[in-house]
């Protein structure tokens, strides 16, 4: 590696102590969630320090957006967080939308609640999935791939893209939702319902993945907060904050007339709140917090993104209702080619792993003048640094994985 | 959006250091004079009432016109505008601060013009103002390391600068 | 055996027949590793499918796809076998050998049912236990001599654990050793003949509990999950195995497996009743049509008793890896000097202190006899009156061996007969 222009004072030494060992963690590593790269220094099994380098996965997608219209940048924002294209392109559209000052129909509102909903239970299913895999639980994994296909299935029905979608555009949707696809996703909440629990027993309540979870990583609200941490990593920390209910006004009217709940613990009394959610005439109930766990810590993190998918559930369920009751247009999607004014936007959604910005620069030519996307997970990756101090190997896939990072997203 | 007790307090406090405030634009900004940039961000940090304890994202937007037709009707002249994105979670507040800079240090091409790091006020800046360096080329003071964070620490040129060339090689990978 | 083959080519106490026997038991043994192997290795496959509700393998070789390990064992001898640069070359191509050796060395002294045993080993606990242990010198050597960081990571973190599970391993063990005061596995596993109140698991709550804690360090032992630290791939890479590929990489596989079935077999020899079904069936037959055909008869059933056993064994370890997260290095050792150690000495003392008070134990309480004809069927040894009664029943005549077996005898019938176990026998 050549040594860069300015002088870094933290430039990893090679002439490490003899009882010192620097480890290249990543960036094929089964467990850096892609391709980040981890520099560990480590006295054993204890690891002192982490340099985390990324950008082996960027590919420019600032540039390119400088070189494409508004619309023509849609499937870019896809390949961002893969895991939840949707609510890429939600973010995008709506940023677009803010500054063409575009406001969109009813009906067009509640097809991006399902449809942004829906990814992020999707997403957080890979979150929960891959977090069971880093702490070496290959089966939920697998079931939460199950689920996740079914979602899939009904999003391939809807735009015909399994992966990356570019389904939600500035302007509303490229079409509406096809004929009884409403029906096929109430019959999927209602039998996904009865797998939440399952998936409870497999990890959140597992002694090993207690074991191995609580108290490791913990982070307080302060932390978080200073970095720049957002989504179920800063709500994990206990700060009460969710852009569908504190963010613009753009943004929080799409959830108007919705209940649900902010998942959160009361920094004072550490307790979640309660579930009023019911099924099949039963409460949700929400497992217990185990005795070991410390507000901000990996178990803490975990669990909000489990109870954030029964809150997902709810949302569709009232948008599914919402959606059939108002009728007639659900947007127009703007012009492929359209000129934007020369003005400026920014806005931050709440997508699955965190507040995803945002910000586009028009110049009254079609091609905005400069595109900035404010990466969640690039934001909630710059704590493992200080997170993973003195910590044991085995702890850094826990607590990178309670981060639940995309690299497609951090890297652009 | 509360912002005018907000302007009217930042001006009684930095006076000259304001440079401009927009009020009508979609997102509200205030221009700093970089002078004052990290006096202004600690304020706005700590003060009661604002209490902007989250950097979203700092960007770096590089206005030069490289079209000499189109260079022709812009009406600024070429520079770099360091723009901070800042919220609140305590007051749900938001603001954006810009920082005008030239495009180079004293004019003179190569020489990276200069911001005071605001990395020691929130500490997320650090790498958001690491990206900036790295695809802007904007130096950013007083930041504890700053090197390259997406591209790799040899390349050379800052990909966002609309001038910017893609390297014909590197590392005998053919670039153009 | 060697008697047997000496007496069919008729050339009275010759190396030649031992040379033979010993072949024909390192084949029969290879092809229970081996094919053991990919029976495992396949069932891993089926098993780990349906938990994860999936099919797993459905195509090579028909409807179940049984013939995918061989598949599979046919890519892995065709990929190419590469040794990194900077690895130690000797020792990085014998290493895979090693862990193959020893975990192959532990068959020899296990008796697949009475008097089916390669060679009988009159300690056969301990050299079973010690060649086991040996396994971690693959594990070092393949660690070391990779040259790669991850694999000294998971040398590192092998011989650590290994070597501190051998301590609880070795103290439930002790046990039954204990109970039947021997430590010739054919003749614990025999004292264990009859209803399975016999088995040494249900004789008191202690072999109980020794029998889990057993169970748990064996896991640990053999490293598999949850205690499968020095592979974990989602922190070590693959740990010490990440630079072996091909064949060599698929005899640590090899070898991994067959110790897994050896410490099973092993469990259910120790507490587990050995060769004798829950319901004496083999022996009932073997007594009813009598004679060497009902003796050989009730030993294939020994044998599939064992080898369904030690499979019951080894798919709970599957059950368990694909159910469970991976514990942490100071959690894996946390539980074997915290718990594991403690809970094992209770058990090795409460078992003795159980003996010693002389309490009723599950046999006893259903009024069934134990150890009646326990050293029936062993090998050179006549002592029992069932023995006496027919004896044909016993080996082929060992002629060459008379003063060996008188001594044998003797021993035997001092060894094999404490107090404890005349006791049981009266009750």
């Amino acid at each position: 590696m050549a040594t860069s222009k300015i002088d870094d004072p933290r430039v990893i030494e090679f002439d490490v102590r003899t009882d010192e060992m620097l480890i290249n963690m990543g960036p094929q590593h089964p467990s850096t969630h892609g391709v980040l790269r981890l520099v560990l220094r480590t006295d054993g099994e204890v690891v002192s320090d982490v340099e985390p380098h990324l950008g082996y996965l960027h590919r420019c997608a600032e540039k390119i957006g400088e070189n494409l219209t508004a619309r023509q940048w849609i499937p870019y924002t896809d390949r961002m967080d893969y895991l939840a294209a949707m609510n890429m392109n939600l973010g995008w559209s709506l940023v677009i939308e803010k500054l063409l000052e575009y406001d969109l129909p009813e009906r067009g509102r509640h097809l991006r609640v399902i449809i942004s909903e829906m990814g992020r239970i999707a997403s957080h299913l890979v979150a929960m999935g891959t977090y069971g895999l880093d702490l070496g639980s290959f089966t939920p994994f697998l079931y939460g791939f199950r689920e996740r296909e079914k979602i899939l299935n009904l999003f391939e029905e809807a735009c015909g893209a399994r992966l990356t979608y570019s389904y939600l555009t500035p302007g509303g949707a490229t079409a509406d939702l096809p004929v009884g696809w409403t029906d096929k996703c109430r019959q999927f909440l209602n039998q996904f319902k009865e797998v939440i629990p399952e998936l409870h027993t497999l990890l959140t309540t597992n002694s090993i993945f207690v074991s191995r979870t609580a108290g490791i990583g913990v982070m307080s609200a302060k932390m978080a907060v200073d970095y720049g941490c957002t989504g179920p990593v800063l709500r994990g920390s206990g700060v009460y904050h969710d852009l569908r209910f504190h963010g613009e006004e753009r943004y929080t009217e799409m959830y108007e007339g919705y209940v649900f709940d902010v998942i959160c613990a009361d920094p004072e009394t550490g307790k979640y709140p309660e579930s009023n959610y019911e099924f099949h005439g039963d409460s949700l109930d929400y497992p217990e917090i185990p005795r070991q766990a410390i507000l901000g810590d990996c178990w803490h993190r975990f669990y909000v993104r489990m109870l954030e998918v029964v809150q997902s559930v709810r949302l569709i369920e009232q948008a599914i209702e919402k959606y059939e009751a108002t009728s007639g247009d659900w947007g127009t999607p703007i012009k492929l080619v359209q000129k934007l004014p020369a003005k400026e936007a920014y806005m931050e959604t709440e997508a699955p792993r965190g507040q995803m910005g945002f910000y586009v620069v028009g110049n009254g030519d079609s091609i905005p003048w400069r595109v900035r996307a404010r990466s969640s997970s690039f934001c909630n990756l710059s704590v493992t640094a200080p997170l993973c101090q003195g910590i044991l190997l085995a702890d850094i896939p826990a607590i990178v994985g309670s981060l639940d990072v995309v690299m497609g997203e951090i890297d652009r | 959006m509360s912002e005018i007790p907000l302007v009217s307090e930042l001006r009684a406090k930095f006076g000259e250091g304001i440079i401009d405030v927009n009020l009508e634009a979609i997102d509200e900004w205030v221009e700093l004079n970089p002078s004052v940039l990290v006096e202004v961000c600690q304020f706005l940090k700590e003060a009661e009432g604002f209490r902007f304890d989250m950097c979203n994202s700092i960007t770096v937007v590089d206005y030069l016109e490289t079209d000499p037709k189109k260079a022709a009707k812009v009406d600024w002249e070429p520079h770099l505008e360091v723009v901070y994105h800042l919220s609140s979670i305590a007051t749900k507040l938001t603001l954006v601060l810009k920082v005008k800079i030239p495009r180079w240090k004293n004019g003179v091409e190569g020489e990276l013009p200069t911001v005071p790091s605001v990395a020691g006020v929130w500490a997320t800046a650090d790498w958001h103002e690491r990206e900036a360096y790295d695809l802007s080329g904007v130096n950013f003071l007083g930041h504890p390391h700053l090197k390259r964070i997406l591209c790799p620490d040899d390349w050379e040129g800052h990909p966002l600068r609309k001038d910017y060339e893609m390297p014909l090689e590197y590392h005998g990978i053919r670039g153009r | 055996m060697a008697d047997f083959i000496n007496n069919i080519f008729g050339i009275g106490d010759s190396w030649v027949g031992y040379l033979i026997a010993a072949l024909i038991a390192a084949v029969l043994i290879l092809h229970v590793v081996a094919v053991g192997a990919l029976l495992f290795i396949w069932m891993e496959r089926k098993i780990s499918g349906r938990i994860q509700d999936r099919l797993g393998p459905t195509r090579v070789g028909g409807k179940y796809g049984w013939l995918q390990t061989l598949a599979d064992g046919i890519k892995l001898i065709a990929k190419e076998d590469i040794t990194p640069d900077l690895a130690d070359r000797f020792l990085f191509k014998i290493a895979p050998y090693v862990g193959l050796a020893a975990s192959y060395a532990a068959f020899i002294a296990l008796p697949f049912a009475d008097g089916v045993v390669a060679q009988h080993v009159n300690t056969a606990v301990f050299f079973v236990l010690a060649v086991l242990g040996l396994e971690v010198f693959s594990v070092i050597l393949a660690g070391y001599a990779s040259g790669s960081k991850w694999s000294l990571f998971g040398a590192m973190r092998e011989a650590a654990q290994v070597v501190s599970y051998e301590v609880p391993l070795g103290m439930c063990v002790v046990v039954p050793v204990m109970i039947c005061g021997t430590m010739n596995l054919t003749t614990i596993g025999n004292m264990q003949a009859g209803l399975f109140t016999n088995w040494l698991v249900f004789n008191d709550p202690f072999t109980f509990l020794t029998a889990i804690i057993y169970f748990t360090c064996a896991t640990a032992g053999v490293n598999r999950a949850p205690f499968d630290l020095a592979e974990a791939e989602s922190e070590l890479v693959a740990g010490f195995h990440t630079e072996y590929s091909g064949l060599r990489w698929s005899l640590f596989f090899m070898a991994e497996y067959s110790s897994m079935f050896v410490v099973s077999a092993l469990a259910s020899i120790l507490f587990f009743g050995g060769s004798h079904g829950p319901i004496p069936v083999g022996q009932w037959i073997g007594e009813t049509i009598g004679g060497t055909w009902g003796l050989n008869i009730s030993r294939i059933i020994g044998v599939g008793n064992l080898l369904l056993k030690g499979l019951i064994g080894v798919t709970v370890m599957m059950w368990i890896r694909w159910t469970f997260p991976r514990l942490r290095i100071d959690q894996v050792m946390t539980m074997c000097l915290k718990y594991c150690v403690p809970l094992a000495a209770l058990g090795f003392i409460g078992a003795t202190t159980w003996q010693y008070l002389d309490l009723p134990t599950a046999n006893s309480l259903v009024g069934n006899p134990r150890y009646e004809k326990h050293e029936m069927w062993t090998e050179g040894v006549e002592v029992t009156p069932a023995a006496d009664a027919s004896p044909a029943s016993g080996i082929p005549d060992p002629e060459p061996h008379q003063e060996d077996k008188t001594a044998n005898a003797d021993s035997v019938t001092v060894k094999t007969l404490p107090v404890s176990v005349v006791k049981g026998g009266e009750r």
